[in-house]
């Protein structure tokens, strides 16, 4: 890694109506928050399929922030509590995975809330810069590489047959 | 219910009587108040002027002691003035890390830890917000009917916080002392300078405003004044010949509300320390006070 | 046409917008340019000053001819701005308008970055992204569907009653829907307006009238809207209509039933003058009702509180009008487009600032109140006096009450300072009181407004610079006594006054009616965030709310004055109206769809769709969506374990392209 701080990058899915408007009228009011983040339109959180986050994630995301209507506020009356509990669920896995909870992040933004936008993002980039980068696709590249070794050896004990690895265990011991 | 109680010097010097008159009535209340070990001085007026970062350090003692003496149990502090030291440490220290890192050297060469977690509590407060009127009314024994009372809060503890009260009319104490039955006056001057300490140090200021407050209650004929507040009790009462030697007569008996309280709940005249007015509000009261085994049989209790 | 259906090799246009310089003061435009050239399957990238403008778009439209190009991407503001009309240019240009995708460079980027280089590397990754959503894209159609011609107006004051004549004028049908008995909202209380000073009942009661005349009017009063389904163009509402315990289509409006009433003099507040007057049970609200219709307050109604009521008022009443039996009714209708005209409430100083004596001295009275004292339809028959019955020799406004004030509301209420005015020089022509205005600022931006302000320091009404610390009845000196004392700092005269006077009006300022916020999600709009219903752009679309057909009139969007609230309520008229006659509006087609093939027939997507559109069908075995129910949200989609559902410009390919895009570059 360079000598300059580390940099996270964040993938942000907004609902089309509350928290992408609420991004929106961030910029008219010129607030200024962290470049860190990227942010892809969906019309409701409830479109957010965890299947998104994962693959964010996988291709390097440091974090993951969704933004949606306030409850009782959606648009489509109810997609925002579908997407909570996928969020819980999820949350669940990721930290099964060694992910870290705060690397994934769900807020309600309602469209008046440019500012709650500003800080939102600002706080996510800040406690992320923290946790140090996931680098998800570097450590699938270590983890193919424990893999293949494991593979390699299994064949090895396989070629050998019982005795011998007994043998290889304890030398690696 | 139960607080640490966190009385001052003044409940121990000049304001005794709020503190036999505190303690009685939570007591009667059935509120336990745990009398905070080996306090110090709360870090007021004289440290405050002189060095604030040492008045912050004082505090902060007590509410390390406070933490550590039952964690997670607020402190009642009857006294306007430690009232409003303690809180204003606790609101600069969050604001201010500088300080808060003065505060922690401070405490750590005494071995004391403080989270800045115990809150700051005055009994008016606890009285109206965790206990409620309606449990207070259910005490009253002796209904203070008739009984013209002006309210008097002082400053300190509505401002600058103001966490429980509005700060400039507040209206808590009213409906305690309605819900004992007095009446309780409009009184414009409910939240007005009585002085301070200036009463020592520039007197004809300090005199005069007292005046003011006296006379104010005099001309919208209450019987007496209530107050939450030693100095304003104090000032008001121990220099109120002087006052009416200067400006002009004035009677006016000024009584802690916890004594008023008492005095609904049965207690005696003694039991709340009222013979220790100056100005004896007996006249007023006598008819509420208890007397013989009624008083001593609450007493016993 | 070429490209037209999306056949053969992808060949892509992006246009970077300079925005003027709101994008390239931030973005270097051109590099992003160069870069997008370098992109995939990019056969045209240029930057340009204003690519919403003629050139701009006819640029595209060129482009597409030369270089046969059958995607577009433009890189500018935000897609909610400016997708339709970049859509219109890509659908003129001979393309299929959704063979496009807008990359938000401008509120998305350079408007919140503070770093060049920052801000242009992400003007990249997210054109990469666009560049690589767009291949993805299908051509569609949109769905038309046809629009009801009927509107809802919720709301009468002087907003809604201005919006439903003018809809109704137009030859449209109008429902207007009001809470209280009568329709007329605040302007009915009010005696004078300013600047001209000419009398608010004589210019709104005939307005009243023709509301209840208009043929093409429904006026529902003790009504209120409880509960709006469906969407631009065919919403369905439910309006709860309260009982009055009077018929309405019998009633005359004799009053003879008020007259017979039990209760021999009015002995409950009267709400309309502020509670400064008694009604009785049996009352209309006030002299020029719309609709001339009594009412029962089942409240203080002694046949409602005790049965035992003798009920004078219907042996009297010969028409049989009353009924106490009366029940709440729920009618059904059906509109097209909702104008939304709710209104205000005035800031209530009782617990919020009780420093100004409000409820505490006597004689402080809200600027409301004493609208309703100079009026001569008041409880005093336009005579100003205290409370004593006494008139006041010095009165004192004290202006920004509840307004400009981060303790209670930050905003400027805009009518005070004016109002202020008026009422000062109404009661200094009543009553000769010297008359003291005390300000923070004077605000008079409006026609002739200025000048009135001028007329009255020519009238000798005082005006002192300072906001008021408080109302106090302490005198300090002899010459107080028995009066208010305003203390303020003169912060032109660079002093603390006491002022002493016998009258205090506290002009309050406008704030969010208390239940805006459930009448925003009846309607499914947005407020903003000091409780105001959000305008779809402050300048280009002010009527306008986010959700298509419903439009907003008067105070319940922001405080304004009466020629601004009528103003606005013609504009959302109008905006209404071009919607209907419109006749059809064109759905934006993002609907879902399943791919029976693909379908497991697992029943998970049945119970998520909150519109019941997803049917099982039984003799398949598979799930089917009505795409004339879907609203496009797309969580069936997300949920879907064998990704058979889609959802048009949404499909997971476009969003994993997008994802991946945003990374790409390490």
């Amino acid at each position: 890694m360079s000598d300059r701080e580390f940099e996270p990058r964040i993938v942000a899915f907004f609902c089309s109506w509350c928290t992408y408007t609420a991004a929106d009228l961030a910029g008219v009011s010129r607030m200024k928050y962290a470049s860190n983040i990227r942010i892809i339109r969906l019309m409701c959180s409830g479109r957010v399929d965890p299947q998104f986050i994962m693959d964010a994630f996988a291709r390097g995301a440091d974090g993951v922030l969704i933004g949606g209507c306030h409850p009782g506020d959606c648009h489509y009356i109810s997609g925002n509590y579908k997407c909570l509990r996928r969020f819980h669920l999820l949350k669940r896995m990721l930290s099964d995975l060694g992910i870290e909870e705060n690397r994934l992040r769900l807020e309600w933004i309602s469209a008046a809330e440019g500012d709650k936008v500003k800080r939102v993002v600002n706080e996510m980039v800040q406690q992320v810069r923290a946790l140090g980068p996931l680098d998800l696709p570097g450590r699938f590249g270590e983890w193919d590489k424990e893999v293949r070794e494991l593979d390699a050896r299994i064949q090895q004990e396989h070629d050998a047959g019982p005795c011998e690895a007994h043998a290889v265990k304890e030398s690696q011991a | 219910m139960q607080y640490v109680y966190y009385p001052g010097c003044s409940l121990k010097g000049t304001g005794r009587a709020y503190e036999e008159s505190v303690l009685a009535v939570f007591d009667k209340l059935g509120i336990q108040l745990a009398e905070l070990e080996d306090w110090n001085c709360c870090g007021a007026t004289a440290y405050m002027s002189v060095d604030e970062h040492r008045s912050f350090a004082l505090a902060a003692r007590n509410l390390a002691l406070a933490e550590r003496q039952a964690p997670d149990t607020a402190m009642v502090v009857p006294c306007s003035g430690c009232y409003l030291t303690l809180n204003k440490t606790c609101h600069i220290v969050k604001d201010y890390p500088e300080i808060a890192q003065e505060v922690k050297t401070a405490l750590d060469r005494a071995g004391l830890e403080w989270k800045n977690r115990v809150e700051v509590r005055h009994p008016l407060d606890i009285l109206v917000q965790d206990l409620g009127l309606d449990t207070i009314r259910q005490a009253v024994v002796r209904p203070l009917k008739g009984l013209k009372v002006a309210p008097y809060y002082g400053c300190q503890i509505v401002r600058p916080y103001s966490t429980f009260d509005h700060q400039i009319y507040p209206t808590s104490m009213d409906h305690l002392l309605e819900a004992l039955g007095a009446t309780v006056m409009h009184y414009p001057l409910k939240t007005k300078c009585c002085g301070g300490s200036m009463t020592g140090t520039v007197p004809e200021v300090g005199k005069r405003l007292s005046y003011i407050l006296l006379n104010e209650a005099k001309k919208r004929e209450a019987d007496l004044m209530a107050t939450v507040c030693p100095l304003c009790q104090f000032n008001l009462d121990a220099y109120a010949r002087d006052a009416a030697h200067a400006y002009g007569p004035v009677n006016m008996p000024v009584v802690y509300f916890t004594q008023l309280m008492g005095l609904a709940f049965g207690l005696s005249a003694k039991q709340v320390g009222l013979q220790r007015n100056i100005v004896s509000a007996m006249g007023s009261l006598k008819k509420f006070c208890s007397t013989g085994a009624a008083g001593a049989a609450a007493t016993a209790k | 046409m070429n490209g037209g259906n999306g056949d053969g090799d992808l060949r892509i246009g992006v246009y970077v917008c300079h925005c003027g310089i709101n994008i390239a003061s931030m973005v270097d435009v051109e590099k992003v340019a160069e870069r997008a050239a370098a992109m995939p399957h990019v056969v045209v990238a240029r930057d340009y000053k204003y690519m919403c403008s003629d050139p701009g778009q006819q640029m595209i439209a060129q482009d597409v001819r030369n270089h046969r190009l059958n995607r577009i991407v433009v890189a500018a503001c935000s897609p909610l701005l400016h997708e339709k009309t970049f859509r219109g240019a890509v659908e003129r240009a001979g393309l299929n308008p959704f063979f496009f995708h807008m990359a938000n460079i401008r509120e998305h980027d350079a408007w919140v970055h503070e770093n060049r280089d920052e801000a242009t590397t992400k003007a990249i990754d997210l054109i990469r992204a666009a560049v690589r959503r767009v291949g993805h894209h299908k051509a569609l159609e949109r769905r038309t569907v046809s629009i009801n011609p009927n509107v809802l107006v919720v709301g009468g004051g002087i907003a809604g009653i201005h919006a439903a004549l003018k809809i109704a004028d137009a030859g449209r049908r109008v429902y207007l829907v009001e809470r209280e008995l009568s329709i007329g909202g605040h302007m009915a209380k009010f005696d004078k307006t300013f600047p001209t000073l000419d009398c608010a009942a004589c210019i709104l009661t005939p307005k009243m009238s023709q509301v209840k005349d208009h043929p093409n009017i429904t006026l529902w009063t003790y009504s209120e809207v409880a509960g709006v389904e469906g969407f631009v163009g065919n919403f369905k509402a439910k309006i709860r209509r309260k009982p009055r315990y009077i018929d309405e289509e019998t009633c005359v409006g004799c009053l003879e039933c008020i007259e017979a009433c039990i209760f021999k003099e009015g002995k409950f507040p009267d709400e309309y003058n502020e509670g400064l007057s008694k009604r009785k049970p049996m009352y209309i609200p006030f002299p020029q009702a719309v609709p001339q219709v009594t009412a029962i307050d089942p409240e203080t109604c002694l046949h409602f509180k005790t049965g035992k009521c003798k009920q004078p008022c219907v042996s009297v009443c010969d028409r049989k009008a009353i009924d106490f039996d009366q029940k709440e009714r729920i009618e059904e209708i059906e509109v097209g487009a909702i104008v939304i005209g709710t209104g205000f409430q005035t800031f209530n100083p009782t617990d919020r600032l009780p420093q100004y004596g409000y409820k505490i001295l006597d004689n402080v009275y809200t600027a409301l109140e004493v609208e309703r004292l100079v009026n001569s339809s008041g409880p005093t028959g336009g005579e100003v006096v205290l409370r004593d019955g006494s008139r006041p020799r010095a009165v004192g406004i004290l202006h920004c009450i509840g307004s400009r004030d981060t303790k209670t509301n930050i905003w400027c209420s805009r009518v005070c300072c004016m109002y202020s005015l008026k009422l000062a020089h109404l009661v200094h022509e009543r009553t000769k009181a010297e008359v003291y205005n005390f300000y923070i600022d004077m605000r008079a931006p409006g026609k002739g407004y200025e000048e009135f302000y001028n007329r009255l320091l020519e009238e000798g009404v005082h005006f002192i610079r300072g906001k008021v610390g408080g109302v106090t009845d302490w005198a300090m000196v002899p010459e107080e006594e028995g009066r208010l004392v305003i203390r303020v700092e003169d912060t032109l005269g660079g002093f603390v006054r006491r002022v002493p006077v016998d009258m205090v009006v506290l002009s309050t300022g406008l704030e969010p009616r208390a239940d805006a916020d459930d009448v925003r999600r009846t309607f499914n709009i947005s407020c903003s965030t000091e409780g105001f219903f959000l305008e779809r752009h402050p300048k280009l679309a002010p009527v306008e709310t986010a959700s298509d057909g419903i439009y907003l009139a008067g105070c319940c969007q922001a405080p304004k004055d009466i020629p601004d609230t009528v103003a606005q309520a013609g504009a959302a008229a109008a905006e209404a109206l071009a919607l209907i006659d419109r006749g059809e509006v064109e759905l934006e087609p993002n609907t879902a769809y399943i791919d029976a093939d693909e379908c497991s027939g697992c029943k998970s997507c049945l119970s998520l769709c909150p519109y019941n559109a997803i049917s099982f069908i039984e003799e398949k075995k598979k799930a089917e969506i009505n795409e004339a129910l879907c609203k496009g949200c797309g969580t069936c989609v997300a949920a879907c374990p064998s990704g058979s559902i889609i959802q048009n410009l949404f499909e997971d390919d476009e969003i994993f392209s997008e994802i991946a895009e945003v990374l790409s570059d390490v």
